[in-house]
C-alpha cells in the first residue's frame, strides 16, 4: 500500500505538469480576453483603450466571418465522412489474407507521416496546377478542358488533401479494431446464413463503432485548426472561399495587425470548439466507460 | 483465421489491396521520382516515369542556394528538444498517477486531455505579444517551450496507459524487500518502462517535427524549421518542381521511416489508449 510518504511524493511529482498546463491554458487564455475588449492595433499601438464589444461585433458582423464559419463545418465534416467511408472499407480490404499485407500496410499509413506544407505543396504543385500539374495532363490527354482546382474549387481541394493526409489514420486505427473481432462470432453468423451486408451491418459495424468515435473526437481536433494546408495553397482566396476560422483570426491578428479584433475572433473560435468538445466528450465518455 | 479462402478470392484481395495501397502513396512516390529529375524533364508532358537521367543535383542545389541543413537542424532541436522536455515533465507525473493513483486521477487525466481541445488559435495573439516582448519570437527555444506545452497531455497520456500495465505487486515485492523510492524506480520501474517511454518518445517526435501552426507563426529567417522552409516554395518564383522535391523528399524522410517503425504505438498513442 502506498504510505503518506509515498502519497506526498506522488502529489509533488504530478506537480509540475499539472501546474505548467494549467499556466499554459489560463495565462493566454486570459491576455485573449482581455486584448478581446480593448482598442489595439500594432500599426497604432499608443491609441489603446476599453472599447466593449465593439471587437466582437466588428468581427462576429464581418461577412468574412459567417464564411469562415461554413468553412470550418465543411471542412471538418467532408474529411471525416471521406476519411471514415473510406477507411472502413480500407480496414476491411486489409484485414482480409492476401500476399504482401505488410507492405500495404506500410503504403496506406505513408501519408500521416509527410508534413502539411509538404503535403499541401506537392498536391498544390505536381497535382492540381492547371497548367503542369499531372490532372491537367491527364485532362489534355483526354482532349478534356484542365481544370483550375484551386480557384475554381478551393474548399473541395483542401479537403480532398486533408482527407489524403489522415486517411491513414482512420484506417489504421478502425484496422486495429477489426482485427480484435471475434472471428468465431463471424463463422457463426455465416452458418446461420447471414449474407456480407447483414455480417457488416450487424456484427463489424457495431464493434467498430468505439474506434470510429475515437477517430471522429480526435480528427476533429485537428481539423478544427487547419492552417498551413490553407496557408500554402490558396491563402484563404479566392476572397474568403476556403477561409476558415482558424485562419481568418491569424489574419486579422498577423496579418492585418488588429490584435483586439483577432482576440475576439480567438475567444469566438475557443467557444465554438468547446461546444463541439462538450459534445464529443460526452459521446465518447458513454462510448469509453463501456 | 481459421475460415478458408480460396486462392482465387486471395489473388484478388491482393491485386485490389495493392493497387490501393499504390494509388495512396502515389503522391508521395512521384514526389521522390521528380527530386531525381531536371526541371525540364519534372514538368514534361507526357510524364516521364521511370527511364529519365537520374540525378541528385537537386539536392546539392537545395543545400548551396538556401542552406538545407540550417532548417533540417532547427527541426531537430526543436522536435527532440520539446520531447526531451516534455517527457522529463511528463514521467513523474504519469508515474504517481499510475502507482499512487487519488480520488481525482481520473479528473486530472480528462481535464489535461480537454487541454488539447483548446484551439491554438484561440491563444495566438498572447503567445505572439509575449514571445515579440521577450526576444522568444523567432527562437527555436521558444518552439521547444511552446511544443512542450501543447503535446504533454498526449505525453503523459500515452506513459500512463505503459505504466498502468507494469504490475504493481513488482513494486510491492521490491518495497517489502526494503527498496527505497529511488532503489524502486531505479532498478525495478525504470527496465520495464523503457519500451514505453520509448515510443512514447517516438511518436512525440514525429508530431513535434509535422507541427505546422505555431512553427509557422512563430518563426522567420533564423529559427524556421523545416515545415516553414517547405512553405516558402508557395511564393510563384518557387515553382521549381524538381528543387521544391528534392527538399520535401529530405523534409519526410527521416520521419516515414520512423512512423514506420511506430506503426502500432501510434494508434495506441494518438487514441489516448482506447484503442489498442
Amino acid at each position: 500500500m502506498a504510505t503518506a510518504h509515498s502519497r506526498t511524493a506522488a502529489r509533488l511529482m504530478l506537480a509540475p505538469a499539472t501546474v505548467l498546463l494549467l499556466a499554459w491554458m489560463l495565462i493566454p487564455l486570459c491576455m485573449t480576453l482581455y486584448y478581446s475588449f480593448r482598442r489595439y492595433r500594432l500599426l497604432t499601438p499608443e491609441r489603446q483603450g476599453w472599447v466593449g464589444f465593439r471587437n466582437y461585433e466588428n468581427f462576429l458582423t464581418n461577412p468574412a466571418f459567417r464564411d469562415a464559419f461554413v468553412n470550418t463545418l465543411i471542412l471538418v465534416v467532408g474529411v471525416l465522412i471521406i476519411t471514415i467511408v473510406l477507411g472502413i472499407l480500407l480496414a476491411i480490404l486489409l484485414d482480409q489474407p492476401m500476399f504482401g499485407q505488410g507492405i500495404v500496410r506500410i503504403l496506406v499509413i505513408a501519408p500521416f507521416f509527410v508534413m502539411p506544407t509538404v503535403s499541401a505543396l506537392v498536391w498544390k504543385n505536381m497535382f492540381l496546377n492547371p497548367v503542369n500539374g499531372l490532372f491537367a495532363y491527364a485532362a489534355k490527354g483526354m482532349g478534356l478542358q484542365p481544370y483550375d482546382f484551386l480557384s475554381q474549387a478551393p474548399l473541395a481541394s483542401i479537403v480532398g488533401i486533408v482527407a489524403w493526409q489522415w486517411l491513414p489514420f482512420a484506417t489504421l486505427i478502425l484496422l486495429t479494431a477489426i482485427q480484435s473481432l471475434d472471428s468465431e462470432q463471424m463463422e457463426a453468423a455465416e452458418m446461420d446464413g447471414a449474407g456480407p451486408l447483414a455480417r457488416f451491418r450487424f456484427i463489424t459495424l457495431p464493434h467498430l463503432s468505439r474506434a470510429i468515435t475515437v477517430v471522429v473526437l480526435i480528427q476533429t481536433i485537428f481539423l478544427l485548426s487547419i492552417f498551413a494546408e490553407i496557408l500554402v495553397t490558396t491563402n484563404g482566396g479566392p476572397g474568403t472561399a476556403s477561409t476558415n476560422l482558424t485562419y481568418l483570426v491569424y489574419v486579422e491578428s498577423l496579418l492585418n495587425y488588429d490584435v483586439g479584433e483577432g482576440s475576439a475572433g480567438g475567444v469566438v473560435a475557443i467557444i465554438l470548439a468547446n461546444i463541439v468538445a462538450i459534445f464529443l466528450m460526452r459521446a465518447i465518455g458513454k462510448n469509453l466507460d463501456a | 483465421m481459421s475460415r478458408a479462402i480460396t486462392p482465387r478470392r486471395k489473388a484478388v484481395n491482393t491485386a485490389l489491396a495493392w493497387a490501393l495501397g499504390l494509388l495512396i502513396f502515389f503522391p508521395i512516390l512521384w514526389t521522390v521520382l521528380t527530386s531525381f529529375k531536371t526541371e525540364a524533364t519534372a514538368i514534361a508532358d507526357p510524364p516521364v516515369w521511370f527511364f529519365f537521367d537520374w540525378t541528385t543535383e537537386n539536392y546539392s542545389v537545395v543545400q548551396e542556394r538556401s542552406g538545407y541543413f540550417r532548417f533540417f537542424w532547427n527541426s531537430v532541436i526543436i522536435s527532440v528538444g520539446s520531447t526531451l522536455l516534455g517527457l522529463l515533465i511528463a514521467i513523474p507525473a504519469a508515474w504517481s498517477m499510475a502507482f499512487v493513483p487519488g480520488k481525482r486521477t481520473k479528473d486530472i487525466l480528462m481535464w489535461m486531455l480537454s487541454t488539447k481541445m483548446l484551439p491554438a488559435v484561440g491563444v495566438l495573439v498572447p503567445i505572439y505579444l509575449i514571445f515579440r516582448d521577450t526576444g522568444l519570437l523567432d527562437n527555436v527555444w521558444g518552439l521547444v517551450i511552446v511544443l512542450t506545452l501543447i503535446n504533454l497531455p498526449i505525453i503523459v497520456w500515452m506513459l500512463y496507459t505503459y505504466f498502468r500495465e507494469i504490475p504493481g505487486e513488482i513494486l510491492e515485492a521490491a518495497r517489502m524487500d526494503g527498496a527505497g523510492l529511488r532503489a524502486e524506480i531505479v532498478h525495478v520501474l525504470t527496465p520495464m518502462a523503457v519500451p514505453g517511454i520509448a515510443s512514447t518518445m517516438l511518436l512525440n517526435i514525429i508530431l513535434a517535427w509535422n507541427e505546422a501552426f505555431w512553427t509557422l507563426n512563430l518563426t522567420a529567417a533564423k529559427s524556421a524549421p523545416l515545415t516553414a522552409f517547405i512553405a516558402s516554395y508557395s511564393s510563384p518564383e518557387g515553382l521549381f518542381y524538381a528543387k521544391l522535391s528534392a527538399a520535401s523528399t529530405m523534409a519526410i524522410a527521416p520521419i516515414l521511416i520512423m512512423g514506420w517503425f511506430s506503426q502500432k504505438q501510434l494508434v495506441r498513442g494518438l487514441t489516448f489508449g482506447a484503442v489498442k
